[in-house]
């Protein structure tokens, strides 16, 4: 479990995050929603360490991380599986090599048992003989899932994706969501995601928790989400005739 | 006060890439990949400016002694002299900060960019070590190489010049090559060298980890990288001259 107390994060006078207090859960996709801009980019890497918070606490398993020195937050780190929104799979290296990294970084694994484990990573969300291509030869559904196969090559405990689905059509988008929902159950982790897309929300919203002006404005789950009162957050999620559409036949069944 | 606040950045940066390496064996791969792309990568360049630098070097002086009281083979000397003690270290060491430089900032710039810095530090891994150790350690550990082949190059240039010209007698210029030596110039701009590397790639990679925004800023942090760089090969150079040759 990741608990999130009162942060509050700004940048020179600019108050980005401001009072927020979230939980995220073992074995369950939360997905942390908002719009461009809301803050829910540098909510997911205060909580992952990469800006350091201004107040408050973010705790990993009981564990006070935000004051944690940098010894300390290596050990966790190494539990924690990350996917950006733009893949960040290192370019000069290939597909097979981008996975088995954290193996050589971590592990005194051999060659060959660090090249089974990345191939049985890149067989579980997939991916079947690409291993000597270079991500700029694959395509972008296929760059999330070798950066997911990275993310998961340790077995993390905490997993974060970083718009999973950005960049991507509608299909592959729900593979993508289809996959981090098996991963999670499989490996029984606490995923954070942060996304924009209602597609996911109303798929894997296991806990959603609505930002809005650096607040969490909302909590709740993909089918509280319907019939919610809350004027920003319907007016967020249901912003598209589609999504009016899909509430209103909600509704009546 | 910013230029404060960016010499200490600099130094706080310094301080992160030779804290203790997570795996040294790889990092001992990746010393000798960085050799391949920095240093190997630029014997091509070095030979092209340091043949020519030699042989204008040698002609300039030829054509400039016209009095029959100077005898030739000073030439030699001349050329022998400007290349070991400036031509080879400096002005190669400023080519270098062009070329070596720019690929560096770029690289890490384009590596923050795309989170690819980010993803480092996620997973535990000290990125500007990671990154920039093993650059710096190639640089060191090559230009040196790379100045004593410019040395050589650049007097063979010189004989060349001599040799398809009539400038000076091949002669009188291997005479002057040979007269007056002193050893301790090579030592002296082999240590300029080691402190040009270390500037050039490590002033390029702070420009290029701490870029903030896209493709532009990314272009801009290289061309601080070259600019910056350089000024200081010039103020080093100036200083290490003081104490070396006093």
């Amino acid at each position: 479990m990741i608990e999130v107390k009162n942060i509050y994060k700004s940048f020179r006078d600019k108050n980005i995050l401001k009072d927020i207090s979230i939980t995220f859960e073992q074995g369950k996709t939360n997905l942390i929603i908002g719009q461009s801009g809301s803050g829910k980019t540098v909510l997911l890497k205060s909580i992952v360490g990469l800006h350091e918070v201004d107040k408050g606490q973010i705790i990993y398993d009981n564990k006070i991380f935000s004051s944690m020195k940098h010894v300390e937050r290596k050990k966790i780190r190494k539990k924690i599986g990350m996917v950006f929104q733009g893949g960040a799979l290192f370019d000069s290296s290939t597909v097979i090599e981008n996975v088995m990294f954290p193996l050589k970084m971590f592990t005194e694994m051999t060659k060959q048992e660090m090249e089974k484990r990345a191939k049985f990573c890149l067989e579980r969300v997939d991916l079947r003989d690409i291993e000597d291509l270079y991500p700029s030869e694959t395509s972008g559904g296929m760059q999330k899932r070798i950066a997911i196969a990275r993310a998961i090559v340790l077995e993390p405990k905490y997993l974060f994706f970083d718009e999973p689905n950005s960049g991507l059509d509608p299909k592959t988008a729900i593979i993508i969501d289809k996959l981090i929902k098996e991963l999670t159950v499989d490996f029984n982790t606490v995923t954070v995601i942060n996304t924009h897309d209602m597609n996911s929300v109303a798929e894997i919203g296991d806990n959603i928790a609505f930002i809005y002006k650096g607040r969490k404005w909302w909590s709740g789950n993909n089918e509280e989400i319907f019939t919610a009162n809350n004027k920003e957050l319907n007016d967020f999620v249901f912003a598209t005739k589609l999504m009016r559409e899909v509430r209103n036949f909600k509704l009546k069944n | 006060m910013n230029v404060l606040y960016q010499i200490g950045k600099y130094f706080y940066f310094l301080a992160k890439i030779f804290k203790k390496p997570e795996k040294r064996k790889i990092y001992l791969y990746l010393i000798f990949d960085e050799i391949d792309k920095l240093g190997i990568n630029s014997i091509g360049i070095v030979f092209i400016i340091s043949i020519f630098l030699g042989a204008v070097v040698t002609l300039q002086t030829a054509y400039n002694i016209s009095s029959p009281l100077i005898p030739l083979w000073l030439v030699g000397l001349t050329a022998r002299d400007s290349m070991i003690l400036e031509f080879s270290s400096t002005i190669v060491g400023l080519i270098l900060a062009g070329k070596v430089g720019a690929n560096v900032a770029s690289e890490i710039g384009m590596m923050r960019v795309n989170e690819q810095i980010e993803a480092l530090e996620i997973m535990g891994v000290n990125s500007s070590s990671y990154l920039v150790l093993p650059k710096i350690i190639a640089t060191v550990l090559f230009f040196p190489i790379l100045t004593i082949f410019s040395m050589i190059v650049g007097i063979g240039g010189g004989y060349f010049s001599a040799f398809i010209t009539d400038a000076l007698p091949t002669d009188d210029f291997l005479m002057g090559i040979r007269y007056w030596f002193h050893p301790f110039y090579i030592t002296y701009s082999v240590i300029k060298t080691l402190v040009f590397a270390f500037v050039i790639t490590s002033v390029s990679a702070y420009q290029g980890y701490f870029v903030k925004g896209g493709a532009v800023e990314v272009g801009k942090a290289s061309t601080r990288g070259v600019v910056y760089s350089s000024i200081l090969i010039l103020l080093v150079n100036v200083i290490l001259t003081e104490l070396l040759l006093k």
